[in-house]
């Protein structure tokens, strides 16, 4: 059966249904953009976006290319410095949902944006932390969105950059961390969710079209699902309409959508 | 006491091969005319310092001007990887380089603690990171009230901080807004700094509580017009996407790489000459 979306569209709408009206969102570099920018668009004109750059309030029009775009800054309601912005907002505790992209990602939702193989002699040399290790410490929840690829969801990390549950249980809480943790992880083929006990992601939703063989065939570890799994309600009409009139936008502005 | 001079004689005059350089911006204002002319001057064995390394860095690192990079990200934002620093990083070419990685809350506490004249900065970060074991300049203390466990990131005290603003005045006042990143920060922390600007105005006239740097605190003042593109000025032009796009192809291989920096920041006298070497229009400025 030919679907009237592609699994991109499922996962950023997927993604921008989490987001709640009112809520303050730290958002990362990459898709996190893509899907809180949609949310505002639907059910959330008032989240409030948060970029590291120093836009507060952010209420861009077009998807910026970097998380520092003039649109970013012309439309926030306040723009503060960098170090300010981990301080005060992210550090005192000012953020609800800390929203993230990853390279690696583990079953304890820990993070690697650093490098693929030995530090000192990698053979990928990924871009870094950025922000995204306090974000993850200090947001009240987490929410961390990638393509569920086997290369991405791995059984050891090649470097903890970012710190989810660590090596689950109560690990999170004996480090000290005044955040929540991962919360959500959204992909192209469904949602996955901590355990309540053991903290290990489960799938708790699946995307239409998609089969359960696809997602353990596309997990590097023995990947467990809910006893209940639901399926993801397809894309509404209004949610396919807002999120292409947005890449539209975005892609006139600059060439080709961004945020990827 | 700043001086109004040219980006030529500011960088002969104020960066010397060996020096801790800090070329801040965070996406806006990113000093990259000051990077070419780093270039131009052959400057080598730098160490790098800045949160977000993007195409200015990629440039210093491809042509071999840096030992040393200080860093947080260093990316091509929303387009990809930086090919010369993964070469660099990766392959070793054109020479190793070593990293002294932070993320953005260490790294602008470091430039916080520099300014303020304190040994290093502190936050409540990098638990269970694997990062403080690659980088002795990460450690834990404990709080001496709570006990509680914190990082603490040496202080970075550039001997040279470069940035881009709107404006200074004739008196070397300088004036920037919009994202406003590191840039204080860092001329405060360092020895000594380079500010290039859009303009020299008569009068700043800017509001109180405008981000003001004193004359007192600059050493040198460079007007260069479109000193910040591919980077932008907010005010002034709008940050040109459609190069950073276009970095991804130019950066890819070296051969290319180096034909490209020879033709057009080499081979042209200053930062004028490269913009009409290379083509560039500045984009004109969406309005909001």
């Amino acid at each position: 059966m030919k679907l009237a979306w592609t699994r991109e569209e499922m996962m950023a709408i997927a993604a921008a249904r989490l987001l709640p009206d009112g809520a303050v969102c730290f958002v990362g570099i990459g898709l996190p953009g893509v899907a809180a920018n949609l949310a505002r668009r639907l059910h959330a004109p008032d989240l409030v976006l948060v970029y590291e750059s120093g836009p507060i309030g952010a209420k861009p029009k077009v998807l910026p290319l970097s998380i520092g775009d003039g649109e970013l800054a012309r439309t926030a309601d306040t723009v503060v410095p960098t170090h300010e912005i981990f301080r005060y907002w992210l550090q005192g505790g000012r953020i609800d949902i800390g929203f993230l992209a990853t390279a690696q990602i583990d079953r304890f939702g820990n993070l690697n944006t650093t490098v693929i193989g030995d530090y000192r002699s990698p053979r990928v040399r990924l871009p870094g932390a950025g922000g995204a290790p306090e974000i993850a410490a200090h947001a009240r929840e987490t929410l961390v969105i990638l393509r569920h690829q086997r290369r991405a969801f791995v059984e050891r990390l090649d470097f903890t950059t970012t710190v989810g549950y660590l090596d689950g249980g109560d690990a999170r809480e004996r480090l000290g961390l005044r955040g929540g943790g991962p919360r959500w992880v959204i992909t192209d083929l469904g949602l996955m969710e901590p355990d309540p006990a053991t903290r290990e992601l489960v799938v708790t939703a699946i995307h239409p079209g998609v089969a359960r063989a696809e997602i353990e065939a596309n997990t590097g570890w023995p990947v467990r699902f809910a006893a209940e799994v639901a399926t993801t309600p397809a894309p509404r009409p209004e949610e396919l309409a807002a999120l292409r009139d947005l890449r539209a936008r975005t892609a006139a502005a600059h060439g080709r959508p961004s945020g990827e | 006491m700043a001086e109004i001079t040219s980006l030529r004689e500011a960088v002969a005059g104020l960066v010397r091969d060996g020096d801790v350089v800090a070329l801040e911006g965070f996406t806006h204002l990113i000093p990259h005319a000051a990077g070419h002319e780093l270039i131009r001057q052959g400057r080598r064995d730098l160490t790098l310092v800045r949160m977000t390394p993007d195409l200015v860095y990629d440039q210093l690192i491809g042509m071999g001007c840096a030992r040393r990079l200080v860093f947080a990200w260093g990316g091509n934002p929303g387009v990809g990887s930086l090919h010369r620093l993964r070469d660099a990083v990766e392959r070793g070419w054109p020479h190793p380089l070593e990293l002294v990685e932070h993320s953005h809350a260490g790294l602008a506490s470091a430039y916080v603690a520099g300014a303020s004249g304190l040994p290093f900065g502190l936050l409540d970060g990098y638990h269970g990171s694997d990062l403080p074991a690659h980088n002795p300049e990460i450690r834990f203390i404990s709080c001496p009230f709570t006990g509680r466990r914190l990082a603490a990131v040496k202080a970075i005290r550039p001997d040279v901080a470069i940035i881009h603003a709107q404006r200074a005045d004739r008196r070397g006042n300088v004036h920037l807004w919009g994202i406003v990143g590191c840039q204080k920060e860092v001329v405060l922390a360092a020895r000594r700094s380079i500010v290039t600007v859009e303009e020299v105005v008569d009068e700043l006239d800017a509001p109180p509580n405008a981000c003001i740097l004193p004359h007192w605190v600059v050493t040198a003042v460079c007007p260069v017009p479109g000193g910040a593109h591919p980077s932008y000025a907010q005010g002034y032009y709008d940050r040109d996407n459609a190069f950073y796009l276009a970095w991804d192809q130019i950066a890819r291989e070296r051969e290319r790489f180096r034909a490209w920096m020879e033709r057009h920041v080499l081979a042209t006298e200053d930062h004028a000459g490269f913009l009409r070497s290379a083509g560039i229009t500045l984009p004109r400025e969406r309005v909001a």
